[in-house]
């Protein structure tokens, strides 16, 4: 494209990022295109994800956010890499309504997989681009043309910065399939870059949407009862309205917030509204363990696989298992904060959702405004491991600030709001049958009950105060999430070659309690029940576990994971377990269709007490080709220690009027004296094999290792998480 | 007016007798370090130092604090200096969402302080107050353990006697 054509679209800016930014589907052009990799089939056009300034700076755009994953190092590592460009020129915008793509939401271990595969062929793609304009300009091959460091560079030692090169073309077209990567110079994929947001983090930097200090802000506060399905009784408004430093109490229905001037007097003026009692204005919640109270309600039945076979031989040994899991909660450390300004009859909010092209939706909806009246831009919060209260809390800060238009509203919540009000990881149970035969797996049933895996906001009735405006907006209807991802059936399909199998999901459609996505969904169940039932398998057969997976197991990928995990950790070296001391493994591929994990673990089992103390850890990870390998390595340790919390330490409480898990003594999660002794992760690099998702993919194996080893410490199997002490203990002397 | 003396320097606040030192530092004097995370006392994010010794932000009233010296994370070391801990934490990658490490870093300190030849039972119990929700500990040992050498020390391993 010419220079001036360049300089024609550069005058009409506002319409090239409107349109840079639109879909494939609402494009103009109605001939069929290859597919292109990852989001880039969704916005093919190059500028959607990287542009380039006359003064060379480089700007790369997603669709997906931080979470504290180390997505924004990667994709700058990606970017930077295949564009031959040092890491710092590169500025990535993330999440923005106003600015970035449509990704969706970031969750699914995708972030790498769609935005990372985009931005490395749209880099490839602008370098291509960018060589031929050198080549035009110097009438040379493309193939004398080196780029590095930001410049091209002919063969006779002259050189052009990307910028003029930029100038001399338009990065506004569509992308081309099968563009060869970069094949010389250095390498910045399969290096450690540091993460380019932690230096803030461990300086006072500000970092995080709680850190916004606007001009004029005010400090605000949602007004709710202890927790979900609970109300407050009617307050003295007025009275608050005239404590100290309070500049308004927002009323809309049934949505209460206090506006005040200093945080504390937010905070104070909360505690005086909460003060007057509550009470629990719908039905009671079930008085048995919700596991149990769900599996009683009505399902309905989803087929997650069905590979038929021979039948089994009618002298095969029959196994049959049952395993479950409590409700768990995300317990961000930070509690959900939002900041909202309102002005020009519309509102911007930065937020820490996953989501902010769904949550602009969700809001439109709510505050009843076209969505171009509404900016989401993503801006860091508090680890969220799914969703948490991070969209309610930007509506509650949106509703806070259309009542003081012009200035900015932070709205943090509670503590006990965080744990009182997210929605929850749903209480499941699996349900499984197998019959041995010669050693081998000849038939395979899997069943599993749980509610929906995703209520994430995608109209006003999914967020909080979607239900307490008047009227009330209609509720979401949950919807199980299709496989091959799933939700309650995620993972349900082991990747073992078995013949004669069907998986079948029973959908839980009423929810007692709110429940929604929690980091690996219903994999960490699924995984938990097939790993520790292989276990179980192995002991029938009178096989070794690692041995009995592994005459199972066609994937090459996953058997190498298996062994090089069982390798560091010296599995086949092992003592025989007993007495209080065992030795644990399992393995999955997240969705069958991500990263292969493999953990290897050792615990002492103390008899008296019932307590588990794990000794080492051990995991082998395959995530193709390794963009950032200590940031895999980052991902997989917090995975295997969340984990470990979740399954030893954690269940979410309730009598019949509210949840009890208020707070961290109501609910207790690992500390730093009952972690493992060490935790090493191998990981295992593809080069130029695709980005495989990594963030969710240690959620089951950990827990299942875990829970193969304390069976092989005391001879017993538990197969209810969470195994804490009083459980064990209570095992023991049955 | 009270008066509060952080990282050194004293500071007049003007706010009610019984807001917490946490609200003061990061509304009025405009600190990041010190997090909101309970206000319970039950997660550490909003750990800071006062009179050397580690101690909830969100729980201490700045009213008694008018004679006490508070030190907040933005004392040790800027981005282009940092401290030892926060050297040891960016070279160990030791955070992940990172809105705890503040917290870690300032009950860290406070031990260093005390003796830079802790054991590493005595490191984890100093540590367990602490919260991590993204599992991060692992690293948050290793970067604490890489300043106690930094300092001229080091954690006596005893890791399975920490068991």
């Amino acid at each position: 494209m010419s220079a001036l054509t360049r300089r024609r679209l550069l005058g009409q800016g506002a319409l090239v990022v409107a349109f840079s930014l639109s879909r494939r589907a609402m494009g103009q052009v109605a001939e069929k295109r290859p597919t292109l990799p990852g989001d880039l089939d969704k916005f093919p056009l190059l500028d959607s994800w990287i542009r380039i300034d006359a003064d060379g700076h480089i700007t790369v755009f997603t669709g997906k956010a931080e979470l504290g994953q180390g997505l924004k190092t990667a994709l700058v590592q990606v970017a930077a890499d295949e564009l031959a460009v040092p890491p710092a020129g590169i500025e990535l915008i993330t999440a923005d309504t106003a600015r970035t793509p449509d990704e969706g939401v970031t969750a699914g271990s995708h972030s790498l997989q769609d935005s990372g595969t985009a931005i490395l062929n749209a880099a490839a793609n602008v370098r291509v681009l960018l060589t031929e304009a050198a080549a035009w300009r110097w009438l040379v091959a493309v193939e004398e043309v080196e780029l590095h460091d930001g410049a091209a560079h002919a063969p006779n030692g002259d050189s052009l910065g990307y910028g003029e090169l930029a100038a001399m073309l338009s990065l506004h077209v569509e992308a081309k399939p099968n563009v060869a990567r970069r094949e010389k110079g250095v390498r910045l994929i399969g290096t450690n870059l540091p993460r380019v947001d932690i230096p803030a983090k461990v300086t006072g930097g500000v970092a995080y949407v709680q850190d916004m200090r606007l001009p004029g802000m005010l400090h605000a506060r949602v007004v709710r009862g202890p927790s979900e399905g609970t109300r407050l009784k009617p307050a003295d408004f007025d009275a608050v309205a005239r404590m100290p430093g309070v500049v308004q109490v927002v009323r809309d229905g049934g949505f209460t917030a206090v506006l005040a001037t200093q945080e504390w007097q937010a905070i104070k003026a909360l505690q005086r509204l909460q003060s007057a009692g509550w009470d629990r204005p719908g039905a009671k919640l079930p008085a048995e363990d919700m596991r149990e109270a769900i599996r009683r309600l009505p399902s309905r039945e989803v087929p997650i696989f069905d590979d038929p076979g021979p039948p089994a031989p009618a002298d095969g040994k029959v196994v049959r298992a049952r395993y479950s899991r409590p409700c768990l909660m995300h317990g961000s450390i930070g509690p959900s904060c939002a900041v909202a300004l309102w002005e020009n009859d519309g509102v911007t909010v930065w937020t820490h959702s996953q989501g902010v092209y769904p949550l602009r939706k969700s809001l439109a909806e709510l505050l009843r405004l076209p969505a171009d009246k509404v900016r989401c831009i993503h801006t860091e919060g508090s680890g969220c491991y799914g969703h948490n209260g991070a969209d309610d809390v930007a509506a509650d800060a949106a509703l806070a600030a259309r009542a003081v238009p012009g200035r900015p509203v932070r709205l943090q919540w509670m503590r006990e709001q965080e744990h009182g009000w997210e929605p929850l990881g749903s209480a499941m149970v699996v349900e499984l049958e197998a019959t041995l035969a010669d050693g081998r797996i000849a038939g395979w049933r899997h069943d599993v009950w749980s509610n929906a895996h995703s209520t994430r906001p995608a109209t006003a009735g999914g967020l909080l105060a979607g239900a307490e405006l008047d009227p009330p907006f209609p509720r979401q209807v949950p919807r199980p999430i299709p496989m091959p991802e799933g939700g309650g059936h995620r993972n349900g399909n082991p990747l073992y070659a078995l013949t004669n199998a069907k998986g079948t999901y029973h959908f839980i459609e009423q929810m007692p309690v709110r429940v929604s996505a929690l980091r690996s969904l219903g994999a960490h169940m699924n995984v938990f029940a097939i790993e520790c039932f292989m276990d179980e398998l192995a002991q029938a057969a009178g096989a070794d576990p690692l041995a009995f997976r592994l005459a199972h197991m066609a994937d090459g990928r996953a058997r190498e994971v298996m062994q090089t995990a069982a390798d560091r950790f010296g599995w086949a070296g092992r003592a025989q377990g007993g007495g209080g001391r065992g030795w644990g493994f399992a393995f999955a591929r997240y969705k069958n269709l991500a990263a292969y994990c493999a953990v290897a673990m050792e615990v002492a089992v103390d008899r008296d007490s019932g307590d588990i103390k794990i000794r080492r850890v051990v995991a082998a990870v395959d995530s193709g080709e390794a963009v950032n390998p200590d940031g895999i390595r980052n991902q997989i340790e917090g995975a295997i220690v969340q984990s470990l919390s979740w399954t030893i330490h954690e269940a979410v409480a309730f009598d019949t009027t509210h949840r009890s898990s208020f707070d961290w003594s109501a609910y207790p999660i690992v500390r730093f004296d009952a972690l493992p002794a060490s935790v090493e992760v191998h990981v295992i690099d593809r080069p130029r094999q695709p980005f495989l998702g990594t963030g969710e993919a240690g959620q089951g194996p950990a827990a299942a290792a875990l829970a193969n080893a304390v069976a092989d410490a005391v001879s017993l199997r538990i197969r209810d998480m969470p195994l804490a002490p009083e459980k064990v203990k209570a095992v023991l002397r049955s | 007016m009270i008066t509060l003396t952080v990282n050194g320097v004293p500071h007049q606040v003007d706010a009610a007798p019984d807001t917490p030192l946490l609200y003061a530092l990061r509304n009025d004097l405009g600190l990041n370090g010190a997090k909101f995370g309970c206000g319970l006392g039950q997660c550490g994010a909003c750990t800071v130092l006062v009179d050397d010794k580690p101690a909830f932000s969100c729980l201490l009233p700045i009213a008694a604090l008018a004679e006490r010296k508070v030190r907040t994370i933005e004392s040790l070391g800027t981005r282009e200096k940092p401290g030892a801990l926060p050297a040891a934490f960016e070279a160990e990658q030791a955070a992940q969402c990172g809105y705890c490490i503040a917290g870690m870093i300032m009950r860290a300190q406070a031990l260093l302080e005390r003796t830079t030849r802790p054991t590493e039972a005595e490191l984890r119990a100093h540590m367990a107050p602490n919260l991590c929700r993204c599992g991060t500990h692992m690293r948050v040992l290793r970067a604490v353990r890489r300043a106690a050498i930094a300092m001229g020390g080091g954690v006596r391993n005893d890791a399975e006697d920490a068991l």
